[in-house]
């Protein structure tokens, strides 16, 4: 038994001198991140990138791994009758998972491609890249429709804090569609600390659709890079409404003509929770368009953060780039913070962002009321219509049903 | 069906009502007039349950009941129906579901059976096509990029679908054309039996002529300061509130 008394980033880099040894892929790239890691540390407040989501909770931590055996499958939830791919603490189970047919399925660790991501400077992608053990690759050939294939992740009660950092990415060739449900769901504490990579080739169109579910304990921090070619579409819509601390990151970077990104997005917070939606849009090709519209529906003493930063390239004219950021405050303890940024090198564009913040208006409520429906359904009400202009694009039925459902247990247990 | 007793009204501490009573019996209909700032649109906020209004003073008995005590939704239950002066716009709510859930809100509470959505937009259309609505209004957002006429006719559409015992049109007239006004009037005609009255607040004697009072009362600074036959609204037509105002005093 271990008694030293270390926890935070020390904590982990303790972890990986005992793992390094047993772990898969390039150990090179491994040990650069750890050093990377351990210069860094984990990310605090003096990081620009990090002024609004403070890791302290997490710091004072000590995450233990995962237990190696899944001794009983766990109840995964509300979930469609689709395809499949389970992960159990980070750890694939191809027992519990149903590939689906036109998709092709690797470990990612074994990749040799693994770790060669853009910014991996990042202190929680190094710590991914240091202390990754598992994921999944996912590639569409070309011209190939794959359909729809759920990515679900859970974690079990382990009755003592584990940390697992897995390690995903999606490719599909030029002309390919799929859809991933990507969903993340579990008890107890717990860091879940994944790394996606998404490369859409020309013409190609990847619609990402997150429900993050985690355990009121949790700690979700996600970071994904997506490359899009000329013609391809990355449409993300991400749905946050679990964990104590959650981040979701999304570098994607339009890198050939005509391409789309959409990144919306909802958080809907409660208790003490604390949700960060960050973007950073990179406009490198010209006569490509960005969609943002996130919303945070914030009670109790949650606190929300956006943070949407749009780089427009010199070459990349003709840009047709929105982002809004809206949320409803729910509660005078609720907070929402917000940052916007452009940064544009092009004299062609066309760029819009804006934010509001408000409450419930009380003469839509009485409006609503004096229509004999009750004071909480008037507010589920208004509450989605608020939802919707995020929630519009997402046309996929199934995809919209399990948000929907999601959202709504949600509201039953804010009301309870 | 309403009796309104010595009833006062403040907001901000500003008195708005000064001792209102009126009664509106079974089967009748009641027009409410008077100069603009004299307190119609609050009585019916009051009535309706809006909690931006702080009464003083008074009671107000409907069907049996202490009006006052019940919440927005139990009054809307119990039969009563204001018509908004400004129908509030709702974006992201479609209209048809607003109604459904509305409809469905108030037939639990009734202890009737829920409408499904089949047999709601049966209904529902052919309330439409009795009011000379365009369908396509139950499929938009509630009253989002409504004409000032189609708010206040999805008004009147609410009024049908929910058949209340009481309706409050505040001056659901306004800005309607000749045609519009004679629908509304349909609309109101259309559910009138010995178990439902109507306090119809309006400027304008042209609403009366479709919709013919029992009595017309005349509010001027928070008072009823005249009540009367249908003849009073042609009277004030006539010579204006001013003349009828300083009479009273």
């Amino acid at each position: 038994m271990n008694t030293e008394l270390i926890s935070g980033a020390d904590a982990f880099l303790a972890r990986y001198r005992g793992l390094r040894e047993r772990l898969p892929g390039d150990r090179a790239i491994r040990d650069a991140a750890a050093e990377t890691f351990a210069a860094a540390g984990l990310p605090g407040r003096r990081d620009e990138a990090w002024r609004y989501t403070s890791l302290r909770a997490l710091a004072d931590s000590t995450f233990e791994e995962p237990l190696i055996a899944v001794s009983v499958a766990p109840d995964p939830g509300p979930m469609p009758d689709l395809p499949r791919l389970v992960l159990v603490d980070g750890r694939f189970q191809p027992d519990l998972s149903t590939p689906p047919a036109h998709v092709e399925i690797e470990g990612f660790a074994e990749r040799p491609d693994f770790g060669r991501l853009p910014d991996a400077r990042q202190p929680m992608v190094a710590l991914n890249t240091m202390l990754a053990e598992d994921g999944l690759h996912l590639h569409v050939r070309q011209g190939v429709d794959a359909g729809t294939v759920v990515l679900l992740s859970l974690a079990i009660d382990a009755h003592r804090p584990i940390a697992f950092h897995p390690r995903h990415s999606i490719h599909l060739e030029p002309g390919a569609k799929l859809t991933v449900l990507e969903i993340a769901r579990g008890q107890g504490t717990y860091l879940h600390n994944a790394v996606g990579e998404v490369a859409v080739a020309a013409g190609a169109t990847l619609t990402h659709i997150r429900l993050q579910q985690e355990s009121a304990e949790a700690f979700h921090l996600s970071t994904t890079f997506a490359e899009v070619a000329e013609r391809g579409v990355y449409d993300a819509f991400v749905l946050t409404l679990g964990a104590r601390l959650a981040r979701t990151e999304i570098h994607a970077r339009l890198k050939g003509p005509a391409g789309a990104v959409h990144l919306n997005g909802a958080q809907l917070l409660g208790g003490i929770q604390h949700g960060d939606i960050t973007t950073v849009v990179g406009h490198d090709a010209p006569n490509c368009a960005s969609r943002q519209t996130v919303k945070n529906v914030l009670s109790g003493r949650s606190r929300g953060v956006f943070q949407g930063r749009i780089e427009v390239a010199r070459a990349a004219q003709k840009t047709d780039g929105y982002q809004m950021n809206q949320a409803l405050l729910l509660s005078p303890q609720a907070e929402i913070d917000c940052k916007p940024q452009l940064e544009i090198y092009a004299d062609d564009v066309k760029c819009s962002h804006g934010a509001t913040v408000g409450e419930l208006d009380p003469d839509q409520m009485f409006y609503l009321r004096s229509r004999g429906i009750s004071e909480e359904a008037a507010r589920a009400i208004l509450v989605r219509a608020f939802l919707a202009e995020a929630m519009d694009p997402v046309t996929d039925e199934v995809a919209r049903d399990l948000l929907e459902g999601a959202i709504e247990t949600w509201w039953e247990a804010q009301a309870a | 069906m309403l009796a309104i007793d010595n009833l006062s009204v403040s907001v901000e501490e500003k008195a708005i009502l000064r001792g209102v009573s009126l009664d509106v019996p079974n089967g009748q209909v009641h027009a409410l007039m008077g100069p603009n700032g004299s307190g119609k649109s609050t009585l019916g906020y009051v009535l309706a349950g809006n909690e931006g209004y702080a009464v003083t003073e008074g009671e107000v008995v409907f069907d049996g009941r202490n009006l006052l005590e019940m919440e927005p939704e139990e009054r809307a239950a119990a039969g009563l129906f204001l018509a908004f002066q400004a129908p509030l716009e709702l974006p992201g709510v479609n209209n048809a579901n607003f109604l459904r859930t509305a409809l469905n809100a108030v037939r639990r509470a009734r202890g009737e059976e829920e409408l499904d959505a089949p047999a709601f937009l049966r209904l529902a259309r052919a309330e439409s096509r009795r009011l000379h609505f365009p369908e396509d209004m139950l499929k938009r957002n509630v009253n989002v990029g409504f004409s000032g006429g189609e708010k206040k006719r999805n008004e009147i559409l609410q009024m049908a679908i929910l058949r209340p015992k009481l309706a409050i049109l505040d001056e659901t007239d306004s800005g309607l054309d000749i045609d519009a006004l004679r629908i509304v009037a349909e609309g109101v005609n259309a559910l009138r039996r010995p178990d439902f009255s109507a306090l119809v607040i309006t400027h304008h004697q042209r609403l009366l002529d479709h919709l013919v009072p029992d009595r017309v009362h005349v509010l001027s600074a928070g008072r009823i300061v005249r009540s009367g036959g249908p003849e009073l609204a042609r009277e004030l037509e006539r010579s204006g509130y001013a003349q009828v105002v300083a009479d009273a005093a």
